[in-house]
């Protein structure tokens, strides 16, 4: 199972404490994983990226193993920890605002 | 004996204020959905128990919740607002051609006899509908796509469809305004538009007097008098007395005739009230002194009411979609402000008091009259 840890305010949406963990098939990869938490919590459908072109949210940030991977494009697989569930994947929100 | 229920947007959550009908006690819930923007939250006219609620987040974007049970539970609904077609583009600040960016919901409007049918003003300026209690939004095409759309251009705040008024006699007949377009009007149910800004005149756009660019700040109907249309503009208060063809200033004798709300008595269409604002550059009250302006004549000759609000020091502002009234005997009549309080009248206006105070922002207030 692929472990993710989301923002207070997406976890709050979602109904969540603590991580979640989903179940991805196939190459795991930013955008499997998000497909798995979509499916899984469809309150999240938007809140991390856009409906219809899938880019990111613009103040939404992807860590894995300590390497920030926002940049990286969506099939690009993750580290093995991932996929693994030895290593969390982190969706964070940018520390900005007021 | 009545109730009230008064439903509160602000910066960092929503606020549910109850009362009985003596609207003297106030029992305060919330802060619901803490830390998201909650731009309105509106109650259905036909099931006054479902509640809409647009709850934005600059970082997550925009949820729509819907309570069934007077704000006690919420579920998240569809929000998906995407544009009809080919969204096009509409003027920049700059005057360039810009895309069409849905950004988030200001307004949303239940239909006065299907709690599942709701009308929502969105940023960037379009009117989205659902019909099945906010699972699903469809835009209505017709009003960015009426001819003049790619001419409207942003206000300071955004672009953004903030008010939509709907006709009690015939729910056919919308009139809606956009910052800074201006009004529109529809007898279609929304499929066909046509600007409604004769007569307006505002000095900071290149044509004072064109069909379209007004920065309309709110409008206002009494239920029994559809024709007749209350306006307060970025400057001017005005008046129309033929569904929005053709609008008269009544700012009278109002210290400044900038401002952000107006509203309607509920039991008499002639009285008015605005928040009066020193300028477009200093958005609080004149002499640090809150007072709403009332007129009984529909414009024109109006007088402060003071009783109650802060007379010094006082350096708030009150937003577009933050005043309403209820419809007991007195009639009540509610604003908030963005220093966090919420003033409320029950007697038209004539003595005011803090019904809470210290909330976040105000960015709404809405008002349920229950049995």
């Amino acid at each position: 199972m692929i472990r993710v840890v989301l923002p207070a305010h997406l976890r709050t949406l979602a109904k969540v404490d603590g991580e979640v963990t989903l179940a991805v098939t196939g190459p795991v990869t930013q955008g499997s994983i998000l497909d798995a938490l979509e499916t899984t919590y469809p309150t999240l459908l938007g809140t991390v990226r856009d409906h219809a072109t899938k880019k990111r949210r613009a103040f939404i940030r992807f860590f894995a193993c300590g390497e920030d991977f926002s940049l990286a494009p969506a099939d690009a697989p993750l580290p093995e920890p991932i996929g693994r569930g030895t290593e969390p994947f982190l969706i964070v929100g940018a520390i900005a605002g007021g | 004996m009545s109730r009230v229920r008064v439903l509160v947007g602000t910066k960092k959550g929503a606020f549910i204020l109850t009362s009985d009908g003596k609207r003297a006690d106030w029992k305060v819930s919330g802060p619901h959905f803490s830390g998201w923007e909650i731009y309105h939250l509106k109650g259905s006219p036909a099931d006054p128990d479902r509640i809409y609620a647009s709850q934005t987040s600059g970082w997550f974007g925009q949820i729509m919740q819907r309570s069934n049970d007077g704000g006690a539970t919420w579920e998240a609904v569809g929000n998906t607002f995407a544009y009809d077609g080919t969204p096009g583009t509409h003027k920049w600040y700059d005057g360039t051609p810009h895309p069409w960016e849905f950004k988030r919901v200001w307004h949303v409007e239940p239909s006065r006899t299907d709690p599942d049918t709701v009308f929502a003003g969105v940023e960037d300026a379009a009117m989205f509908k659902t019909t099945d209690g906010g699972k699903s939004w469809a835009e209505l095409p017709g009003l960015r796509g009426h001819g003049s759309g790619a001419d409207w251009q942003p206000g300071a705040g955004g672009m953004g469809l903030h008010t939509i008024l709907i006709d009690p006699k015939d729910p056919k007949r919308m009139f809606i305004a956009i910052s800074a377009a201006g009004v529109f009007g529809t007898n279609d149910g929304g499929t066909s538009w046509r600007p409604l800004n004769q007569g307006l005149r505002s000095e900071f756009i290149p044509d004072p007097t064109a069909e379209v660019g007004h920065c309309v700040h709110r409008i206002a109907m009494h239920p029994s008098r559809p024709n007749t249309l209350f306006m307060q503009k970025h400057w001017d208060v005005m008046r129309s007395d033929d569904g929005g063809a053709k609008w008269t200033e009544v700012s009278g004798d109002l210290p400044t005739d900038f401002g952000f709300p107006i509203d309607v008595h509920a039991h008499e269409p002639e009285t008015i009230y605005v928040v009066p604002i020193t300028s477009d550059s200093l958005h609080f009250p004149p002499e640090g002194k809150l007072r709403v302006y009332r007129s009984k004549s529909g414009g024109n000759t109006w007088e402060p009411l003071t009783k109650g609000l802060p007379q010094q020091d006082c350096y708030v502002n009150v937003l577009r979609d933050a005043m309403a009234v209820d419809s007991l005997d007195k009639c009540g009549v509610y604003f908030g402000t963005t220093g966090g309080q919420v003033y409320a009248s029950a007697d038209g206006g004539d003595h005011w008091n803090a019904i809470v105070r210290d909330l976040p922002a105000v960015y709404s207030v809405e008002v349920q009259t229950l049995p």
